[in-house]
């Protein structure tokens, strides 16, 4: 308005001068209002994800001294998201075998990713929730569905809400629909999607990102019908993921390819970096991966390039300023000790016996549950049974059976 | 004799056959079923399509010089108004607004001329007690000048308001005229102490995904926590700097004079536990920047984020239970890095020197004058700033709105317990409302699955704990219709946590999937074998039997 009042009077030379004063002050305001629309705009997107807690559920499947490379794909993205901010408290490790206290570990109490001992990723506070043998599909699937016994520590729990964003990261051997637990039991992508299910009509997540490093993983993510689900997998149907690298100290390989260039790509990314989805689908090609990475957003509402990896990778917290304060006129009261003596224990307390060593040493040996005959056993005795008859002839089998 | 063996094999297959079929089929189907107790599926069904009606008792109590003599013959007793709206298919809602119209007491008068509004509002408290969720509505004439100028209405500390007659009351000439002007300002008055529209439906948005909403109330949806039967709160008190400070907060005394008040008040919502901790060497995460202008260190607004996840991690939390927990941080700056202050995003400091995060809680900064010889410095933290800030922070957190009052309101203060009765009314009706809609999608869904997968066992108690769901659910219901907020409020509560226990419950996990082609490639193994002689024997004899009404007759010939 001011500008055009100016422009109005402009008529002899004297004020136009002023007029560019006008318009040199004014190209210096509008940066400034430019910034503060940047602020807002900032601000704005601290509430376009819609997520106020971030929660990961990290799982490793297979046992035995083979698999190392598993247990080290899990750590790998359990140091990450920690080092990104999600606290212990909202991470479910479940790890199926102990890798870094295992016998046949060369260093123990460590877990490398790199060969050369580069990267130990089990460090000094990594906290197990689930390990060894509770690893199991139905334990798994408690966890995410929340239908636990009520005797079971909050560590253990998946205690999220509608505003979660969760991120579910499964590694181990896998098949066409089936990822395989413990060697003994496996879960199949239908009990995986109907779980996903159960868990979105309780809104027990607002985001959820899946990420599966097995062979064959684009078939877990196939049968997925619950909204807001984001998928990416290690390989396409019918192809095998690869591993990285062995190392001859330790006698195995150390991580799958997949997870490795994952790793190296979120050793990048610090809390308040942008980078987004787009950028996690381009991790690993083919040349690098040998197995065809492939994701699924059909179900996902946002775009894949508006979501950040901070989204389900760290734990960003919104904040507001506090700006309303009481004024507090009462004095305060100050509470009596109210508690009662405690009287002085006057009996005598012994300790039980902890270690019976009279009843261990003379223990009776367990019944052992009976078992049908071995195979070998069985073959000797059916060849025993043909060579008789086979002598003394046929008609006799009907005294037998 | 050939036909005598040849009868007494078919009668044998015939027999068998029928002891399959009669005794096998029946036996096999019922020991390869589910357990699946019995659930009142219709009521379920009833309860999908939820209609809410909320009824408000609103009492407009005219003070002399508000109506005429004449008016005041006529007035009507009571008055109804309904409003219905339509949320989406399966979920409608009905506001009954039942009003009753009475002239002032003398003490009620004698009450209302005293100086100040809030002395009115007092006197008139010691009078009479309104039932939880009711409003009073208190008409003052003009000229009366218990209410300050240009303040139209004054919302009094329990479940009263003021309210100036307007000048059309003075105008207008038929009552109809007089009540119509009168009724746009209660139902603003209704919207600030009761409930507005836009509250309800936010609290159905269990059933209701929320399409399109304003930024303004996403993040009022997302900074209070979801209704819950209990809440965790704890203290800590962050000294990162030992040597030099030596803190003393007497925090017991603290809470059980500014937060235990607030707390037992909200009894009825929610269950709270709190506890308190010091930690000892615990940083923020960020480096605060030295700022010469202000001659301090300031953190901004954008790097606030950052330090919650480091300090999260230290803190411990003692709940046993699955509650959500509420931490409310103090945080008293290091020597080197005093004093701190906390910027805006204007780069202006902030006077309360906090900030919260949306469902964690809230961290204030406190600087302490550690200008002293003798290291460590003792320090007596002032508890009544303190709690002046971590209250209000607590009353967001739980979801006790304070949005801005329509223009010519004045709200009054909150009185002791830091809640206003009015205040507790519309955390009842939002609460029980939105436990209401949690109740009825968790029962709904618990039913929509057991229905879908038929391999999953429905033991008694489960059956028991869904009926007993249903029971409170139709009873909260039914007292949210007639108007009886606490008991609303109860019924939702055990509604929403019979619900829970019940779609929670162990043993309802679905663990087995069986495609059909593996159901198969059980049982042909099985059945097979056996059905085959017994199918090939029935259909020998059956074309024998076709075939001896042929022979006979060639025998015959």
């Amino acid at each position: 308005m001011g500008t055009a009042g100016v422009s109005a009077s402009c008529i002899n030379m004297a004020s136009c001068s002023s007029l560019k004063i006008l318009t040199l002050l004014s190209l210096f305001l509008s940066p400034t209002i430019v910034e503060t629309n940047n602020i807002e705009a900032k601000a704005g997107q601290f509430f376009s994800s819609g997520h106020t807690n971030n929660w990961a559920v990290l799982v490793c499947t297979s046992r035995f001294w083979f698999n190392y490379r598993h247990v080290a794909n899990t750590l790998s993205v359990y140091r990450s998201v920690k080092r990104l901010g999600i606290p212990d408290s909202h991470i479910v490790l479940m790890l199926a075998d102990d890798m870094a206290c295992n016998h046949r570990n060369p260093k123990p109490a460590t877990v490398f990713s790199h060969k050369n001992m580069e990267l130990n990723v089990y460090g000094d506070d990594v906290e197990v929730d689930y390990r060894g043998y509770e690893v199991t599909v139905e334990n798994f699937l408690r966890v995410l569905t929340g239908r636990l016994p009520p005797s079971t520590p909050r560590s253990k729990r998946l205690l999220s809400d509608d505003r979660s964003n969760i991120l579910i990261y499964l590694t181990g051997h896998g098949g066409n629909g089936f990822l395989k637990f413990q060697d003994s039991e496996e879960i199949s992508n239908v009990e995986l999607a109907d779980a996903f299910e159960q868990m979105w009509t309780k809104r027990r997540y607002n985001e959820l990102l899946f990420i599966i490093d097995t062979c064959q993983g684009a078939s877990m993510y196939e049968r997925f019908y619950s909204p807001n689900i984001m998928a990416l997998a290690s390989s396409q149907v019918g192809e095998d993921s690869l591993s990285h690298q062995p190392d001859l100290a330790i006698g195995v390989h150390l991580m799958d390819r997949y997870t490795f260039y994952l790793l190296e790509f979120l050793e990048d990314i610090h809390p308040s970096s942008t980078t987004n989805m787009k950028d996690l689908f381009k991790v690993c090609p083919k040349s690098q991966c040998v197995s065809t990475p492939g994701h699924r957003t059909d179900l996902f509402l946002r775009d894949p390039g508006s979501v950040l990896i901070t989204d389900f990778f760290g734990s960003v917290r919104k904040v507001e300023i506090t700006t309303d304060t009481i004024n507090l006129t009462a004095p305060m009261v100050h509470l009596e000790d109210t508690r009662p003596v405690r009287e002085l224990r006057t009996e005598i307390q012994t300790y039980m016996d902890q270690l019976p060593v009279a009843e261990i040493i003379h223990q009776k040996p367990k019944q052992k549950d009976w078992h049908p005959p071995d195979g070998f056993i069985l073959g000797l005795w059916t060849l025993i049974l043909l060579v008789f008859f086979k002598t003394y002839g046929i008609k006799h089998l009907k005294h037998i059976f | 004799m050939v036909w005598a063996e040849r009868h007494r094999g078919r009668l044998a297959a015939l027999a068998i056959a029928a002891v399959v079929i009669a005794v096998g089929v029946p036996l096999w189907w019922k020991t390869t079923e589910t357990y699946r107790a019995w659930l009142p599926v219709a009521q379920i069904n009833e309860l999908a399509q939820l209609q809410l009606q909320l009824s408000v008792e609103v009492e407009v109590v005219f003070s002399k010089g508000t109506l005429t003599a004449e008016h005041q013959k006529k007035i009507p007793p009571s008055n109804t108004r309904q409003e219905e709206h339509v949320v989406d298919e399966t979920t409608r809602l009905r506001y009954r607004y039942e009003t009753r119209y009475r002239t002032a007491t003398i003490m009620e008068e004698d009450a209302l001329n005293q100086s100040t509004a809030a002395e009115a509002d007092i006197s008139l408290h010691m009078l009479s007690e309104s039932p939880s969720g009711s409003v009073v509505i208190y008409v003052v004439p003009e000229s009366s000048t218990v209410l300050p100028e240009g303040v139209s209405v004054y919302v009094g500390q329990r479940r009263t308001a003021l309210l100036r007659a307007g000048g059309q009351m003075r105008v207008a000439v038929a009552l109809k005229e007089v009540l119509a002007s009168l009724e746009t300002w209660i139902k603003q008055v209704l919207q600030v102490m009761s409930f507005s529209h836009g509250d309800i439906t936010a609290a159905l948005s269990d059933r209701v995904r929320p399409g399109d909403r304003s930024r303004e109330g996403l993040a009022d949806s997302m900074r209070a926590f979801k209704s819950s039967p209990g809440y965790e709160i704890t203290f800590s008190l962050l000294n990162p700097d030992p040597t030099s400070h030596l803190l003393h907060w007497d925090v017991e005394a603290a809470i059980s004079s500014y937060i235990q008040p607030l707390l037992s008040k909200m009894a009825p919502v929610a269950n709270f536990s709190i506890d308190s901790q010091i930690l000892y060497y615990a940083v923020l995460g960020v480096n605060p920047r030295y700022d010469p202008t202000l001659n301090a260190y300031t953190l901004n607004a954008d790097s606030l984020s950052h330090v919650i996840n480091p300090v999260e991690a230290r803190l411990g939390s003692s709940a046993a239970s699955s509650n959500p927990v509420l931490n409310f941080l103090l945080y008293v700056p290091d020597s080197r890095h005093s004093p701190l202050h906390i910027t805006d995003h204007r780069r202006h400091t902030v006077p309360s020197n906090a900030f919260s995060s949306p469902r964690w809680g809230g961290i204030m900064v406190y600087n302490v004058n550690a200008s002293g010889t003798e290291l460590p410095v003792d320090v007596h933290i002032d508890m009544r700033r303190v709690m002046g800030v971590f209250l209000p922070q607590l009353r967001l957190m739980l979801g006790v709105q304070s949005a801005a009052p329509p223009p010519g309101f004045l709200i009054g203060p909150c009185g002791n317990a830091g809640l206003a009765d009015w205040e507790l009314d519309r955390l009842m009706w939002t609460r029980s409302v939105e436990n209401v809609a949690t109740a009825t999608t968790t029962i709904t869904s618990l039913a929509q699955l057991l229905d879908q997968i038929g391999n999953i066992v429905i033991n008694d108690n489960i059956a028991e704990q869904v009926s007993s769901a249903v029971a409170s659910l139709q009873l909260a219901v039914g007292q949210l219709e007639v108007g009886n907020l606490g008991l609303a409020m109860q019924y939702s509560k055990e509604a929403i946590l019979q619900s829970e226990r019940a779609f929670f419950d162990p043993s309802l996990l679905h663990l087995l999937y069986f495609p059909d082609d593996q159901k198969f490639a059980i049982y042909i193994p099985l059945f097979l074998p056996m059905c085959v002689p017994i199918l090939l024997s029935l259909l020998k004899m059956a074309s024998e039997v076709r075939q001896r009404p042929g022979q006979g007759q060639a025998k015959k010939d």
